[in-house]
């Protein structure tokens, strides 16, 4: 179906007029984990330069200042108040009250909703779990979460450290080999909130991102009825003949599509990729044209990811089997 | 000494000689070069400002590499260095405007062989998007 992309483009670009502050900024903040973080962000900002300020004003006193007139700078109380009570007090109180805070966020009203995320080099995988831990729909890269309900995150990995960050959600926190961690936070309104991987791990760490899409309770509720199911079957000609050059490459030896025999576990789930707004974790947008150029470079795209090129196919079949993809909405 | 006279008939050939010369002109490589008539360069109406965006926002440098965009450096796609000055699109299409709108609309239908899919751009896109390439020299 052909868009006008020529309506689209304002839109696309009013972010990026805005800079980076609705999107994947710490100081936009649209969830009270988040509001919580920034808040004490800003007072340690602030609270920052308020105290180098007035250090540099004792340094000009003590410079300007007649002998007579800076006295009461030299002696033991001045040295004990200013340099070592006042910081004693401040960073123990800043202590206590950021740990408080952390653990409010991580306690408190039960999650309505837990979704494991794993993070692999250098993508990540999603599964939504049941109250049992059972999992009952898995998908890569992109979080669909209904708004105002707290959500839990259930972060592992198995290869190297990752770090989960959705900047304008949540504050940071490590996915560690051997160790599960889990974060809770929501998302006070609709949007598409970035995030990217935030603990070098590997050669592709620059292009690790993912997004988390918080919906309405309608529309996620929709959203949920048609990805928890099968993939959609090809509709178009192209489709057709995508789905047998899927078929005939061997992609469904990595990738699953429900639905089909399509059943490997070693690169994300692709079942609805067609639905995502972007692929190989937040690199690209999510059009026929990516697709064709991602499966068929995707090694130039992104060196030493676990996907080889598939440059042998022919231009029709390029164009095949991308449709197909396109189609898996 | 005496100066030989020089005889009537050798001045009569140096005169006609001479007439000869100035008739004629000056030697041909001082002349002014013929002007052949050039052909008016076809113009693209489109906005190419917009059609800049509209490559980056579609991400085109995943399969072109396309001067003066950061990050498009793709190799599926032909480069699209001077592409302004080429005389094909895809090698087998001519590159004038209106052939290079129908080539962005839906390439397939220009040459089944191609794997540049229809990206979905309408005619209005397309042609900002080509306007933007008529400025890549």
């Amino acid at each position: 179906m052909p868009v006008s992309v020529r309506l689209l483009v304002p839109l696309a670009l009013a972010p990026l007029v805005a800079g980076c502050v609705e999107v994947q900024s710490m100081f936009s903040p649209a969830g009270p984990h988040a509001e919580q973080v920034a808040y004490l962000g800003w007072l340690m900002i602030i609270g920052g330069f308020a105290i180098f300020a007035l250090v540099l004003i004792l340094a000009a006193l003590a410079i300007v200042l007649p002998a007579r007139s800076r006295r009461w700078m030299g002696g033991r109380g001045f040295i004990v108040s200013l340099g070592v009570v006042f910081p004693v007090v401040v960073l123990a109180a800043l202590l206590v009250w950021g740990l408080g805070m952390v653990r409010a966020l991580d306690t408190g009203e039960s999650p309505a909703l837990r979704v494991e995320v794993v993070g692999v080099q250098w993508w990540w995988e999603v599964r939504y779990l049941g109250p049992d831990g059972d999992v009952r729909l898995t998908t890569a890269n992109e979080i669909v979460v209904p708004t105002g309900r707290t959500v839990e995150y259930v972060l592992r990995t198995e290869d190297v450290i990752h770090s989960f960050w959705v900047p304008v959600l949540a504050g940071k926190l490590d996915m560690i080999p051997g160790r599960i961690n889990t974060i809770r936070f929501a998302a006070n309104r609709p949007g598409v909130y970035r995030g990217q991987c935030a603990e070098y791990c590997g050669g592709q760490h620059a292009l690790m991102a993912l997004d988390v899409v918080a919906l309405e309770a309608a529309d996620f509720e929709a959203w949920w009825r048609l990805n928890a199911g099968p993939a959609l079957p090809p509709r178009t000609p192209q489709q057709i003949a995508g789905a047998e050059v899927f078929r005939q490459w061997g992609c469904g030896g990595c990738h699953a599509v429900r639905g089909t025999e399509a059943n490997g576990e070693i690169g994300p789930d692709l079942t609805h990729v067609g639905s995502r707004l972007r692929i190989a974790a937040g690199t690209f947008p999510n059009t026929i044209g990516t697709l064709a150029g991602w499966v068929a470079s995707a090694q130039h795209l992104k060196p030493g990811n676990g996907m080889p090129s598939f440059d042998r196919m022919t231009g029709p079949e390029l164009r095949a089997v991308a449709a197909y993809l396109e189609g898996l909405k | 000494m005496r100066r030989v006279p020089t005889p009537r008939s050798v001045c009569r050939a140096a005169m006609i000689l001479a007439a000869i010369a100035i008739a004629a002109g000056p030697p041909a490589a001082a002349q002014e070069p013929v002007q052949i008539p050039q052909q008016p360069e076809p113009r693209v109406r489109g906005n190419a400002a917009l059609g800049r965006a509209i490559v980056v926002e579609q991400a085109c440098g995943v399969c072109h590499e396309i001067p003066g965009i950061a990050g498009a450096d793709g190799i599926v796609g032909p480069p699209l260095r001077r592409f302004a000055l080429r005389p094909l699109i895809a090698g087998k299409i001519p590159n004038t405007p209106d052939m290079l709108i129908a080539w962005l609309d839906d390439p397939p239908a220009l040459d089944p062989e191609t794997a540049m899919p229809d990206v979905g751009l309408d005619r209005t896109t397309a042609r900002d998007v080509a306007a933007f390439l008529a400025t890549l020299r």
